[in-house]
């Protein structure tokens, strides 16, 4: 295809604001799907995609439209995967930025068109979701205008569910989306936008082609990961797998590898030719890091070989995803997985449970700490138990939180930031009765509970979104619990100097209910270091017998005696004390509700 | 005091067995907490009983002893057998040092008294469970107060000089100072010996399904009913032998040991035979419970037929266990030797740490070990902590 006539563009929107059902309605009219064929949310994959309404896995999707050819590339909606999305938008010179007309603008939209903007795409403001009754298309189109710079009159209006609008949505791409530019006569550079993975063809790379083409079968090199492949296959989806001899400049669409390890080929990467490479790869490339990390268990310890092979599994398909073995005396054998946020840590923890059928123990979460020792080495911690006794300093991530509010909650949101050790950033209307806020928090306050506390202090009506904003020094401290003496590793935490006594009293008190009592009293403690901050004593228990035993009772005493001995073998050990596995759930489902 | 170690020796040989069980299932009432083998009036099935009693009992004289320690006739409730077929039975008995018969009080007429006094019963247990009126409504018990002492005072009459009461606390809506009373009215009446159950919600039991979630709620309040009971009675001049038994201690009776020697024999692992539906025997190494289906065993023993009876295998091991399990309900140090590999030694050590068990090592007895005070409040934990 003449590159002036290719458009490659993507659908920017927050989640439920439509943009899966707009991808539809585009694959509709331009009749790359049969309405045989058509299903809902043709774009989203995989099962737990679709029914919480958010997109895990980028894809690229051609059609054709007025002689010209269009790449949708769908991008992931939040947070937890900007860097995906940034490259995705990488991929393209345009992007829909759709609202929902009867939410406005949230924190996420906001989010990805500053992204958008920092990428130099043309945007094309949308106002969806026209057809609801409580819609208001006009003030909408004002903010979205007001965000892009663009005049009112420019915001496309449609309804994606009815249809109305979308022709005029292709339109506008064709007019105002630019042609991609890149030199064809150039040695051929691709981005590696996204990669999925196929149990029987090995890495699919998901690319931009920028410069120059590729062919099926040609040597190719991933300048960062220095991977080397052959191009098994080229092709590109519209919407199933089309494949095709090669792939010129601007052109979207997939490489079959063969690459049986995803971490060979990391999204961001750039693909050259062997025969004749390019001297650089193009701009943007990171590694990223898991920020989120938690000890998951199985719940029954025989499951561990199947979790063992879960994560192995999910991991082929989420390079992102970190994790190493980890033992706990409390918890038997896992795993100390890292993930880039929580959201990424609900959604692995799903797909675990979901689709390998596994029943899961997940420890409180923690972020990465940097802690400088005495010797001035500098290592990364991963969990309360890696912390090392002697430090000389510790650092943690923070973020610029961005919410968008009604104005008459700004009051609670400052007050749970503050509550969070936030640091006011600004303020600034975006309407008469929104507000954006902005804050930078402690990521580990984040982790915690503070996504279900800003939806529960505004009724549900704040949006929210983050990004990294580097490590800084905090007042930290380690809390272990220890019952009986024994410290117990699996309930260890790093939290605020200032937060440790009402952390520690908090889980004192709940292990207090949920250990029972024994031959004798077991005291239960939090403490920094040597110093007890909280306690209370499962008091012993006073009588415990087998009132009555003459000569027909016997088997039936001893029988509740081996009873009694079985029971206690499943009994966790902490050093004297026996604590039933339910007791470290009950602990750690307390900060551990399900959030998102 | 004699350490508890000589269960082994009825084992050897025919005729060993010196202690006998005799179950009489009948009852004027089955209370609501009983899972006992019961029967309901019956009294037409009274006399056949008794025959298919003394049938049982015949092939069974070649394992027994020349001359018995112990008879024990328990029930349901023996005393409410009609008079002449409970007479038939014990001049059919062999003789016995200790002859016990369970007892309801309302039962236990001057002439009752009289009859089990002339047949060589030398012991009666008395099931008084409480002396306040409210709580015997909760248990569905028939007799007063008055007729507890009556029962009492009617055994003394004709010469009885072991009597024991039964007592049950923790019972739903009891009051700490109703145990008090309770103990106080039984030691008014002196009994030689004293038995005191905390009352349990068996399984299956019309009380349970009363009563149950009551007695789950009322469990931590009553916690300390138990040693109340103990340091009341020990007070009053008893010796705590036993878990749930109490005897007058021999300093106040010039030496006299009145220890329950039938139950001591089970404590210390000895092989008994019973009979009667439902009643269990171990012997050399096997145990058996006859079928608890009245209609069943009426009609095999009539027919000159075995009784129908459920076997249990008891393996040297599980016997060892046993021992450990029955001989730390004594106030007797059980002696280790041979039930070395039932017993979990670190356990031990453990226990011994927390002051829950007395381990002592060498001395005539060899090894030994014995709970404390707090340990045999907390039996069953230690027992099933100190099971290997």
């Amino acid at each position: 295809m003449d590159q002036e006539r290719i458009r490659n563009f993507s659908i920017i929107a927050h989640i439920d604001h439509g943009k899966s059902t707009l991808a539809d309605r585009i694959l509709e009219l331009t009749d790359a799907v049969s309405s045989r064929e058509m299903r809902e949310q043709v774009l989203d994959t995989m099962e737990l995609e679709r029914e919480r309404g958010i997109t895990i896995k980028a894809q690229a999707v051609r059609v054709h439209w007025k002689g010209h050819e269009l790449n949708l590339i769908d991008t992931p909606g939040h947070v937890d995967f900007t860097y995906e999305v940034s490259r995705s938008l990488q991929a393209c010179e345009g992007a829909l930025l759709v609202v929902d007309a009867a939410q406005g603008i949230e924190a996420q939209t906001l989010a990805n068109a500053y992204l958008a903007i920092e990428n130099d795409l043309e945007i094309l403001p949308v106002v969806n979701k026209i057809d609801l009754p409580q819609a208001d298309p006009e003030g909408t189109a004002e903010e979205l205008a007001d965000l892009v710079g663009e005049s009112p009159e420019r915001v496309l209006r449609i309804s994606a569910k009815t249809g109305e609008g979308v022709a005029d949505v292709l339109d506008a791409v064709v007019e105002r989306v630019p042609a991609p530019r890149g030199e064809p006569g150039a040695p051929a550079r691709a981005l590696v936008f996204d990669s999925s993975y196929d149990q029987y063809r090995g890495v699919v790379a998901f690319v931009r082609v920028v410069d120059g083409s590729f062919r099926r079968r040609e040597r190719l090199r991933a300048m960062a990961a220095r991977t080397r492949f052959e191009a098994e296959e080229l092709g590109f989806f519209s919407p199933t797998m089309r494949p095709t001899e090669s792939l010129g400049t601007g052109e979207v669409g997939y490489v079959i590898t063969g690459l049986k390890d995803v971490s060979r080929l990391r999204v961001g990467d750039t693909l050259t030719a062997e025969e004749r490479p390019a001297e650089a790869p193009l701009p943007g490339y990171k590694d990223v890091k898991p920020m989120v990390f938690a000890g998951l268990y199985p719940t029954d310890s025989d499951d561990y070989p199947e979790l063992r092979d879960a994560l192995e599994k999910l991991k082929l398909n989420d390079a992102a995803l970190f994790y190493e073995p980890e033992t706990s005396q409390a918890l038997g054998f896992g795993f100390r997985c890292g993930f880039l946020g929580l959201l990424h840590m609900e959604i692995v923890r799903e797909r675990l449970e979901r689709e390998f059928d596994l029943d899961l123990l997940v420890t409180a979460p923690n972020v990465a700490y940097r802690v400088t020792t005495p010797v001035g080495e500098t290592i990364e911690v991963h969990s309360p138990a890696g912390m090392p006794a002697e430090l000389e300093r510790i650092e943690e991530p923070y973020i610029r939180a961005s919410v968008i509010v009604p104005k008459e909650y700004v009051g609670s949101v400052m007050e749970l930031c503050n509550e969070r050790r936030g640091r006011y950033g600004s303020l600034e209307y975006l309407s008469e009765s929104r507000v954006h806020l902005t804050y930078e928090l402690p990521l580990a306050e984040v982790v915690l509970d503070f996504y279900d506390q800003l939806k529960s202090r505004t009724r549900g009506y704040a949006s929210f979104d983050y990004d990294l904003a580097g490590f800084r020094e905090a007042d930290l401290a380690r809390v272990d619990i220890l019952v009986g003496g024994e410290p117990v590793d699996a309930l260890s935490l790093i939290v605020h100097r200032a937060s440790a006594y009402e952390r520690g009293r908090a889980l004192v008190e709940r292990l207090r209910e949920e250990i029972p009592r024994q031959m004798f009293d077991v005291a239960i403690q939090a403490a920094i270091g040597s110093r007890v901050i909280a306690r209370e004593t499962v008091k012993a228990r006073r009588k415990d017998v087998l009132a009555k035993c003459y000569g027909g009772d016997i088997t039936r005493k001893r029988k509740l005696l081996e009873k009694q001995k079985a029971g206690k073998r499943r009994m966790k050990q902490v050093g004297m004390v026996e604590v039933p596995q339910e007791a470290f759930l009950a602990v750690l489902n307390l900060g551990q509700e399900p959030r998102r | 005091m004699s350490p508890g170690g000589d269960g082994g020796r009825d084992g050897r040989g025919g005729g060993g067995v010196r202690h006998l069980y005799v179950h009489l299932p009948f009852c004027v009432h089955r209370c609501g907490y009983c899972d006992f083998v019961t029967l309901v009036g019956r009294a037409s099935d009274h006399g056949r009983y008794v025959d298919a009693l003394l049938a049982e009992l015949e092939p069974e004289r070649g394992a027994l002893a020349p001359r018995l320690e112990t008879i024990f006739v328990g029930g349901g409730t023996p005393t409410f057998t009609t008079a002449s077929e409970l007479e038939r039975l014990l001049t059919a008995l062999p003789a016995a040092d200790e002859v016990t018969v369970e007892a309801n009080p309302e039962t236990v007429t001057p002439e009752l008294a009289l009859l089990l006094r002339e047949h060589g019963v030398t012991r009666v247990s008395v099931g008084a469970q409480s002396f306040r009126p409210h709580l015997l409504t909760v248990l569905e018990r028939r007799a007063t107060p008055a007729a507890v002492r009556a029962a009492v005072y009617a055994l003394r009459d004709v010469g009885f000089d072991n009597i024991s009461l039964d007592l049950l606390y923790g019972i739903p809506g009891q009051s700490a100072a109703d145990l008090e009373r309770d103990l106080s009215d039984a030691l008014a009446l002196g009994p030689e010996h004293l038995s005191c159950y905390e009352l349990e919600a068996k399984p299956g039991t019309r009380f349970t399904h009363t009563f149950g979630n009551e007695l789950a709620h009322q469990a931590e309040a009553m916690e300390d009913y138990f040693e109340h009971v103990v340091d009341r009675l020990t007070g009053a001049g008893y010796r705590w032998y036993e878990t749930a038994n109490f005897c007058v201690d021999p300093e106040h009776v010039e030496g006299r040991d009145l220890r329950a020697r039938h139950n001591l024999a089970y404590w210390r692992g000895r092989d008994y035979l019973g009979i009667g539906i439902g009643a269990v025997s171990t012997i050399r190494g096997r145990r058996w419970r006859t079928t608890p289906r009245l209609g069943t065993h009426l009609a095999a023993l009539a027919r000159g037929e075995a009784p129908s009876r459920e076997l249990e295998p008891l393996p040297p091991s599980v016997k060892r266990r046993e021992r450990v399990l029955l001989g730390l309900r004594l106030d007797e140090p059980l002696a280790l030797r041979g039930l070395e590999s039932a017993v979990d030694l670190a356990a031990l050590g453990r226990l011994e740490e927390l002051g829950l068990a007395a381990w002592t090592r060498g001395g005539d007895a060899g090894e030994t070990v014995a709970l404390t005070t707090r340990g045999r409040f907390l039996g069953g934990g230690v027992t099933a902590e100190l099971l290997a």
